[in-house]
């Protein structure tokens, strides 16, 4: 994936003149010495981070933690204080009124917390909003802006005014405004925060289902670590204008770095947030005969049966592969085994587990590729080390 | 003991009179560049009224009171008219009401463009806005001294000084309006990539219209009493009917002026409270009411009010 977005040592202070403020935190002191100081308040405090075109990331963070002076700071809503902001490698930092503006219409949308829809319009107009400001002519603006509404499922209140829909239908219309100037880049803005807990659950799946065919590059902020989970390819953690930690949601609860994220990890469900590829492990080989090699954990237990493309071709039981290692005599094979994709999340490989079979994971064209453990699993989700002798604790 | 009057030593009321006297003098042309628009708009206005006749100015004003406020207030507007004409002072109300009207106009070609000139710079407003504690705390009449000094005495130089105390509310509600404007939207507008002239009309102007229309309700009212407190420097209309009957000690006569006078002020402040009045959330009322004016319903309408399901109308 090519880099869209890269925000290098990005400082935000609030104030006319944050030279000093600068100096300070260049020379390692932190947010609140600054404010003890000069009474300046920093929003940003060198954050660096990268974001992949096509990707969902998430900032995630406390208020006050600086992530929405991020967001802000992207489109230059806010003022950065030093640093670059690279957009497909171009800094927008330095660039002019006019370039911007330019930048704004064409490159950048934004959906607010609060809507942000203007009350005298009605909900086409406010999608036309973007179009309109870039001077695209109003029958081409009505055709685009029906198009997008259609696609966020609003066609019908096309003729009404934002006062008329609920919370949840109005995020839809700020959706479709910011996805109808067809920007590759869309900052959401607590986009969902204002909405009730199952609205805010059904936007999140439509989001999710917008981008598996839009495929934008998301910068999603969010103080809801479950929402960043759920949504998110990446997740960057904030506190103190700091970025203290970036990763893929899995890597960022298996190893948190800090006290301050782990208390956020916490009450993950893992079953749902894990997935069979970041659990499994090596196979090893338990016998090898003339008709193929029978791989398992490497404790031992039972195993598949590989032909020459290392492709399954049934289970071996516990007692037969003993029996096989003592006699050399190929085992016996039992068609019955269990397979899932690398993809599959671990509760969805407990409703597969059948008792006495091995839980193999496959690739696109059949290959074994890992085996899963039963305890494995268990020790991932109940966030404990794994056993080493195989055997449950 | 230090006498209060010793303290008295510069001549300072002699300063004044030569200050103005200076004025009066050297900048004349300025003050005629002035006057020339109102005088001409003024008369246009005033001929205008008196020459149509009587059945037509109560008919258009209902149609107009009826489209721009309610049928009550429609009919009440009509009964006024009516009763005003019965007072016998008809020609005089139609004076004033030129007065007004003419004064509107001025009013909101100066104070809007300045109101949103406020609303834009902090530095200006902080200059502007002790200029207009002044001219509000100001009691009327003291607006008529330099007036009659820089402009004389008449009916013009009278309308001079209603536009000028009457500006004030037009221009701190208008920049109060714009500055209202709720933080994130106007934000939206500069993400969008709105330049300052479409922030300006697309999102600032259409949203702060309620509270621009709040300021000329109070900008009419303030004409209204300016324009009875004129007749002192000559300017015709029902304030001279009450001078008149004062001078003349004829109570009937200033109160047939003062009765008349009322019931101009409650018709103009019951139309414009009611413009300003949000009917339906977010539309703008001025807007609505043109455009119903002009074309009636439109298809939106139609559209909005048959196909809304109850529950979809709650608010949330």
């Amino acid at each position: 994936m090519t880099e869209r977005l890269k925000i290098e040592n990005l400082y935000k202070v609030f104030a006319k003149d944050p030279a000093r403020a600068l100096q300070i935190l260049a020379s390692g002191g932190d947010k609140n010495q600054v404010f003890e100081k000069l009474g300046q308040v920093v929003g940003l405090n060198g954050v660096s981070l990268s974001v992949p075109s096509g990707a969902m990331y998430m900032v995630m963070g406390l208020s006050g933690s600086g992530k929405s002076t991020l967001a802000r700071c992207i489109n230059r809503l806010n003022e950065p204080s030093a640093g670059r902001i690279l957009l497909d490698g171009q800094d927008i930092v330095p660039l002019d009124e006019a370039a911007l503006r330019h930048v704004r219409r064409t490159r950048i949308s934004m959906v607010f917390q609060h809507f942000a829809l203007l009350p005298n319009k009605r909900v086409i107009e406010n999608v036309e909003f973007g179009l309109k400001l870039r001077g695209v002519s109003a029958p081409e603006r009505r055709r685009r802006a029906e198009e997008v509404l259609s696609v966020v499922g609003l066609a019908r209140w096309a003729y009404h005014r934002p006062h008329e829909l609920s919370g949840g239908m109005r995020q839809r219309v700020g959706l479709a405004r910011a996805l109808a100037t067809d920007a590759d880049i869309l900052i959401m803005d607590e986009a969902f925060s204002a909405l009730d807990p199952l609205i805010r659950t059904e936007m999140q799946d439509e989001l999710l289902r917008l981008q598996s065919t839009l495929n934008k590059t998301v910068l999603f902020i969010t103080h809801d670590f479950q929402e960043a989970l759920k949504l998110g390819t990446r997740i960057a953690i904030m506190s103190e204008g700091r970025l203290v930690r970036e990763g893929t949601p899995q890597s960022i609860v298996l190893e948190p770095g800090s006290e301050y994220v782990a208390a956020f990890t916490r009450e993950v469900d893992r079953a749902r947030l894990f997935d069979a590829r970041s659990v499994m492990s090596e196979p090893a080989t338990l016998w090898r005969g003339k008709d193929g090699i029978v791989v398992g954990e490497a404790a031992g237990g039972p195993g598949f049966l590989l032909d020459g493309q290392e492709r399954v071709m049934g289970s071996v039981s516990d007692a037969q592969i003993v029996h096989a290692r003592q006699t050399g005599e190929a085992p016996a094979l039992e068609p019955e085994h269990v397979c899932v994709a690398g993809s599959t999340k671990l509760v969805d490989v407990a409703r597969h587990y059948r008792p006495g079979l091995p839980i193999g994971v496959v690739d696109e064209g059949g290959k074994l590729v890992g085996v899963l453990g039963v305890a494995q699993m268990l020790a991932r989700i109940a966030n404990a080390p794994a056993p080493q002798d195989g055997s449950a604790p | 003991m230090i006498d209060a009057d010793s303290l008295a030593i510069f001549p300072i009321d002699q300063w004044i009179q030569d200050g103005v006297r200076w004025v009066a003098l050297n900048l004349r042309p300025l003050f005629l560049a002035i006057k020339w628009p109102v005088e001409n708009l003024l008369g246009f206005n005033d001929h205008i009224l008196h020459a149509t006749p009587f059945p037509v100015v109560v008919a258009l004003t209902l149609l107009l009171a009826w489209r721009l406020a309610s049928v009550g207030i429609a009919a009440f507007s009509a009964i006024s008219l009516i009763a005003i004409a019965m007072l016998g002072v008809w020609n005089e109300a139609m004076t004033t009401l030129s007065l007004i009207t003419t004064a509107i106009l001025f009013c909101a070609l100066i104070g809007v463009p300045i109101g949103i000139w406020c609303a834009r710079s902090d530095r200006v407003w902080s200059i502007v806005r002790p200029i207009l504690d002044i001219m509000q705390t100001t009691p009327t009449f003291v607006y008529l001294v330099p007036v009659v000094m820089l402009f004389g005495v008449g009916t013009v130089p009278g309308e001079v000084a209603v536009v000028t105390a009457a500006a004030p509310p037009l221009i701190r509600f208008t920049n109060l309006g714009i500055r209202m404007v709720e933080h994130e939207i106007v934000e939206a507008g500069l993400a969008f990539g709105a330049d300052r002239r479409q922030l300006l009309w697309e999102i600032q102007l259409p949203l702060a219209i309620p509270t621009i229309l709040g300021g000329l309700n109070q900008t009419v009212l303030t004409a209204m009493v300016m324009s009875v407190v004129v007749a002192m420097i000559g300017a015709e209309g029902l304030g001279l009917v009450v001078l008149q009957g004062l001078g003349r000690l004829d109570v009937g006569r200033a109160a047939v002026g003062g009765i008349a006078i009322v019931l101009l002020a409650m018709m103009l402040d019951r139309i414009t409270q009611k413009m300003a009045e949000p009917k339906s959330k977010g539309a703008s009322p001025l807007l609505e009411a043109v455009r119903h004016l002009l074309r009636g319903r439109t298809v939106g309408d139609r559209f909005t009010e048959e196909t809304i399901p109850a529950a979809a109308k709650q608010p949330v």
